[in-house]
């Protein structure tokens, strides 16, 4: 079981989580025009990378907080965590 | 029966305390402290099993967690547990045991014809002869191995113990109190660390219990017990014995198992048997030992061949003696301190030392002692059936590949050494990359991969003053680290023997003309020309190997195998062991019970049971509950002899005529407040939300961002910035947390915030053409007329005394309101409503009648809102805003989705309006057709209409909008089913809606 630092409520086991998804995918702008191509890559086309990987984690079962989290996605290392508002550097 | 292996004196049982037990059927006596082991081997039983493939005679092999034989069937209190190793099970007052893998005695085993058939069990011998035929399978081999194999019964009653999980959290975790352990369990607490210090056995000390050993001027138990005891005193350590930790699993987590009451004729009052800790270690200090290995010769699995340390435990520990007539093999130093125990105790036994002149202290001492000593020499094979009587043994040439002549020498008991294995389970399940130590031919753990440390023996080290030293200082050391507190533990001086170098012989080669069967899997029953055979037949790696011959995949993990495995496949493809590589060691390191994996989540607390504040009328009023998801909801009020199906026609016909009153508490429903949230709802939403006015309702859909209908509901405006959702019971929390990621990751510009109100409202449907009769006597001050009151209008409202909301809502199609009060006084509004509403004819309905109201009335629900849906699918094309967009938009315009033929929800008709269509059958055109016969649709709910009197169901069916009145078959392969339909509107009941606006 992984132990993620919520950046809101601190060291927390993994099943206080749900995971959401890489968070390095940006919703297109609502209204704007958008081909084919790039809606699917928002929707469906993701890289499933190994190593570092930013992605979106909800603090379901705590402060309900999606946060950020980068994770080795080989070894479970957890570098780093953020806010919601704060920015992927 | 007369304890006839039993020394006269010695040992750390309690003598004073007899116990009796039973061992297939025959009553004995052992002592408290005594292992099953322990005290069948004082009572001279040496035959308790039979082996799992050739179901060769078994007896013991070690004294703890690596036995590979001595499993047994246990009954405990009207109880029966499989797969107990009777070398860890303590003895308990009227404990009873039985042999398993017997057929039918453990004397007497047709199985063991596979003994003399074994020339047709090779390795993969189950993949090769069981393959074919394949109608074969079930009916003559599967029987056939299932009640020939196995490690016992499993019982099928209710399991009554109780099982507990725990979670903590520590400094530091050591697992193993051997020297390593205590040592640095004790520096790192003198440095107030949080220690817990985790031991399998009952008793602390690991090796020092056995080993002559001295530690600042006392023996190695007396110095475990002070270390012990001071440790248990102090605040900050936990101290469990009977404990294993048998998984490490990502950052940090170990998972532990405590038997607290396995040990007890029965659990005491209020204790659980067993107790699982998850714990979450800053630190892990694996101190788990290291395991003694064999040496490979021809029948080695015979009765009363064991291990050499395992010999002197039971001596040194149990007071027992594991035969009489001793023959010690090893290849090192170990074997000679368990000679020198047997001599002790007034037995002569005879060395056999494969080493041509070896010289240390112990081996001095051995001679001085006047033991029998014979070097380069080898058990060839051990004779004897069901308990060795004799030992053919050799000398063997320097280059160790030439025998000399056989010589025939009584014994009744073999006990081996090869050297010693480091238990390095933990260390490699963490992920540590471990490495070959050619000094004593094992892996040792390597680079880590997290905050972990191995000591001791486990690393590979092997002098107690060495294994205490890095101790004290690792513990020291990690400790120093995380509290910033250096308090020195002097280190106590240490006498021990010194022992000399290890011999790396591991396998007696065959005589010749002699076809021995020589084990490296005693559990598995592996020999050496299975892996023989595996390479032969081209297998290569080491994981295949291990598969095609189930090497090391018994219920011990091959703790006493997997090295001479390794070593045979090195030999015979001339590679290095470090080359050949160890298969991965997983959790667990030990066999766990089920029960304590599962702790207290079982039966009714697999999952929490939510109840809405009338659950206690719906039961006294013969309600028969269904689960929807954790919730407890009415599914029909029985009356008399009704069956489900006469009560649900009855409660929904009731609806249609007069009034019925549903409780829909479990509606998911969400509070939503801030200048945004209109703006929220717009882009959630298919359809416009802007305009709604304060006090009314609106029907809303939401989509994934893939088009695919997520939920649907209504949403209140309450006032000005303050909504109130509603989302069906099983969405809730999806719909919940969908708002939040909007909000919190990609709107955050909107100011709007959102919160679970579920459990804060009960709520009533009132529905049916009397409901505004019952509304009227509920709520005599408001204005509840149509003008009042208008369909999708809300107010607030004053039922006797108590505050309510009333949403003009419908899910059945009639007239229909739903009320909402405070959770508290939810019994009062609903007897209220009862009361009230008698006059009118109010019956309560289920949720079957629920599901009938909406199915014939076309309103979609979650069989339709499957996940595989978009709006068109369910005729919800008319609220998708042409506008605004919002979540799911863009993808409605992908080509799929926008297909001519696109399926689309109709109604279904049997031609006999008799016939009832199960749900989940197939629409297909003709009924005749060869398979796989083209699937238009499919049935995705069903009821009897009690508008029309006849069944009636929804179906998703493709080019659905031009399949009305067209002519199907409803095909149902699993009810064996086919029904001849008419394709109908899915609007079955009053396609204009003018009852709900009546
Ligand atoms: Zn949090």
């Amino acid at each position: 079981m992984l132990h993620i630092k919520c950046p809101h409520c601190g060291m927390r086991s993994q099943n206080e989580f749900s995971y959401g998804g890489d968070a390095t995918v940006k919703r297109p702008e609502l209204g704007k025009e958008i081909s084919d191509q790039d809606w699917d890559n928002f929707v469906y086309n993701r890289k499933s990378l190994r190593g570092k990987h930013w992605e979106f984690w909800q603090h379901l079962s705590g402060c309900r907080q999606w946060i950020k989290v980068q994770r080795d996605t080989a070894t479970h290392e957890i570098f780093k965590t953020l806010k919601a508002n704060e920015e992927i550097s | 029966m007369i304890q006839s292996f039993r020394l006269e004196s010695g040992g750390l049982i309690n003598r004073d305390k007899k116990i009796s037990f039973k061992f297939n059927g025959k009553n004995y006596y052992g002592y408290e402290g005594d292992t099953l082991a322990s005290a069948l081997i004082a009572n001279g039983v040496h035959l308790i099993g039979r082996s799992f493939k050739y179901h060769r005679p078994r007896g013991f092999f070690g004294v703890g967690v690596d036995e590979p034989y001595a499993i047994v069937q246990l009954y405990r209190n009207g109880e029966t547990e499989p797969n107990i190793k009777a070398t860890e099970q303590e003895l308990f007052e009227g404990l009873e045991a039985k042999s398993v893998n017997c057929w039918p005695s453990v004397n007497f085993d047709v199985g063991a014809i596979n003994n003399f058939l074994k020339i047709f069990l090779p390795a993969g011998f189950y993949y090769k002869t069981f393959m074919w035929p394949k109608s074969f399978w079930y009916k003559i081999y599967e029987p056939f191995i299932r009640r020939a194999a196995g490690l016992g019964t499993a019982s099928i009653k209710h399991d009554k113990e109780r099982y507990e999980h725990k979670y903590e959290y520590c400094d530091v975790l050591i697992t193993g109190s051997g020297p390593s352990g205590l040592a640095s369990a004790y520096s790192a607490a003198k440095n107030g660390a949080k220690v817990i210090l985790a031991e399998d056995k009952s008793r602390f000390g690991g090796t020092l219990l056995t080993s002559e050993v001295n530690i600042g001027n006392q023996s190695g138990k007396e110095w475990a017990d002070s270390i012990i005891s001071e440790l248990k005193e102090m605040p900050n350590v936990t101290v469990k014995n009977r404990s294993q930790v048998f998984g490490y699993y990502d950052h940090n987590m170990l998972v532990m198992s405590e038997r607290i009451s396995d040990h007890l004729p029965k659990t005491k009052k209020f204790h659980p048997k067993q107790r699982l800790w998850y714990i979450r270690a800053k630190e892990v200090l694996i101190s788990s030992g290291s395991i003694e290995r064999p040496i490979v010769f021809g029948n080695n699995d015979t009765p009363g061949v064991m291990l050499s340390s395992a010999a002197k435990e039971y001596m040194k520990v149990y007071g027992v003696l594991v035969g009489k007539k001793p023959l010690v093999f090893t290849n090192n130093d170990s074997g000679y301190e368990t000679a020198i125990e047997f001599k002790k105790n007034g037995i002569n036994p005879i060395i056999l030392d494969t080493r041509k002149e070896p010289q240390s202290e112990i081996i001095e001492e051995a001679k001085n002692m006047n033991i029998n000593i014979k070097n380069s020499y080898v058990v060839v094979a051990a004779q004897g059936y069901k308990k060795v009587k004799s030992a053919d043994i050799a000398k063997i040439s320097d280059n160790k590949e030439e025998l000399g002549s056989i010589e025939n020498i009584e014994c009744d008991c073999i006990c081996v050494s090869g050297f010693w294995t480091p238990t390095i389970h933990l260390a490699s399940q963490s992920g540590n990359k471990t490495k070959f130590n050619e000094d004593i031919d094992a892996f040792v753990p390597g680079i880590s991969k997290q905050n972990e440390k191995t000591l001791g023996a486990a690393n590979g080290i092997y002098t107690l003053e060495e294994t205490l030293k890095d101790s004290f200082e690792k513990g020291n050391q990690i400790s120093k680290e995380i509290t910033n507190n250096d308090n020195k533990v002097s280190f106590p001086n240490v006498v021990e023997k010194k022992s000399t170098v290890h011999d790396k012989f591991w396998c007696v080669p065959l005589p010749k003309g002699k076809n021995y069967k020589r084990f490296l899997d005693f559990q598995n029953d592996v020999a050496v020309s299975d892996i023989e055979i595996a390479l032969k037949e081209g297998y290569r790696s080491i994981e295949h190997v291990k598969r095609y011959t189930t090497l090391g995949m018994a219920t011990d993990q091959g703790k006493t195998s997997n090295l001479n495995g390794l070593q045979l496949v090195s030999k015979i493809e001339n590679k290095v062991v470090p080359a050949v590589g160890h298969t991965t060691f997983r959790p667990p390191y030990s066999p766990v019970s089920i029960g304590a994996i599962v702790g207290r989540e079982v039966g009714k607390h697999s999952k929490p049971t939510r109840k809405s504040p009338m659950h206690s009328w719906h039961e006294k009023n013969n309600a028969v509950f269904v689960d929807a998801g954790v919730w407890l909801r009415p599914r029909y009020y029985k009356r008399g002899e009704e069956n489900l199906f006469e009560a649900s026609k009855r409660e929904a016909k009731n609806v249609r005529t007069n009034v019925g009153v549903c409780d829909v508490t479990t509606l998911g429903k969400i509070d939503i407040k801030g200048p945004d949230a209109a703006e929220l709802l717009n882009r959630v939403y298919t359809n416009a939300w802007l305009k709604l006015p304060v006090g009314k309702a609106r029907y809303g859909v939401m989509l994934r961002e893939d088009g695919i209908v997520m939920d649907d509901g209504t949403t209140t405006r309450i006032s000005e910035n303050h909504y109130h959702m509603t989302t069906t019971t099983a969405q809730a929390a999806n719909v919940l947390s969908h708002l939040e990621y909007y909000l919190q990751l990609v709107w955050p510009e909107l100011n709007v915030n959102v919160v679970s109100t579920t459990e804060q409202w009960a709520g009533a449907a009132i529905a049916g053409p009397k409901s505004r009769e019952v509304l009227r006597k509920l709520f005599p001050k408001s204005d509840v007329t149509n003008e009042g009151l208008p369909f999708m209008g809300y107010m607030e409202g004053d039922l006797f005394g108590v505050k309510a909301k009333i949403f003009r809502i419908s899910f059945s199609g009639e007239l229909a309101y739903e009320v909402n009060v405070e959770s508290d006084n939810g019994y009062f509004m609903w007897k209220k409503i009862i009361e009230v509403g008698e006059e009118f004819g109010i019956q309560p309905y289920g949720t079957e009648a629920l599901s009938t109201l909406r199915i014939e009335m076309g309103h979609v629900a979650g069989s339709e809102l499957d996940g595989r849906t978009i709006p068109y699918d369910n005729s919800l094309e008319g609220l998708l805003s042409k506008k605004k967009d919002f979540i799911g938009k863009r993808s409605l315009s992908r080509k799929a989705f926008a297909a001519e033929d696109r399926q689309k929800i109709v109604g279904v008709v049997p031609l006999d309006k008799k016939t009832s269509i199960p749900e989940g059958s197939h629409l297909v055109k003709d009924s005749n057709a060869p398979l796989p016969n083209p699937k238009l649709g499919y049935i995705s709910a069903s009821c009897w209409s009690v508008e029309h009197d006849n069944p009636f169901s929804l179906a998703i069916l493709k080019d659905g909008k031009n399949m009305i009145g067209e002519k199907l078959f409803v095909m149902s392969p699993l009810k064996n089913k086919v029904i001849p339909v008419e394709i109908v509107s899915s609007h079955y009941v009053d396609p204009k809606g003018e009852r709900v606006r009546s």
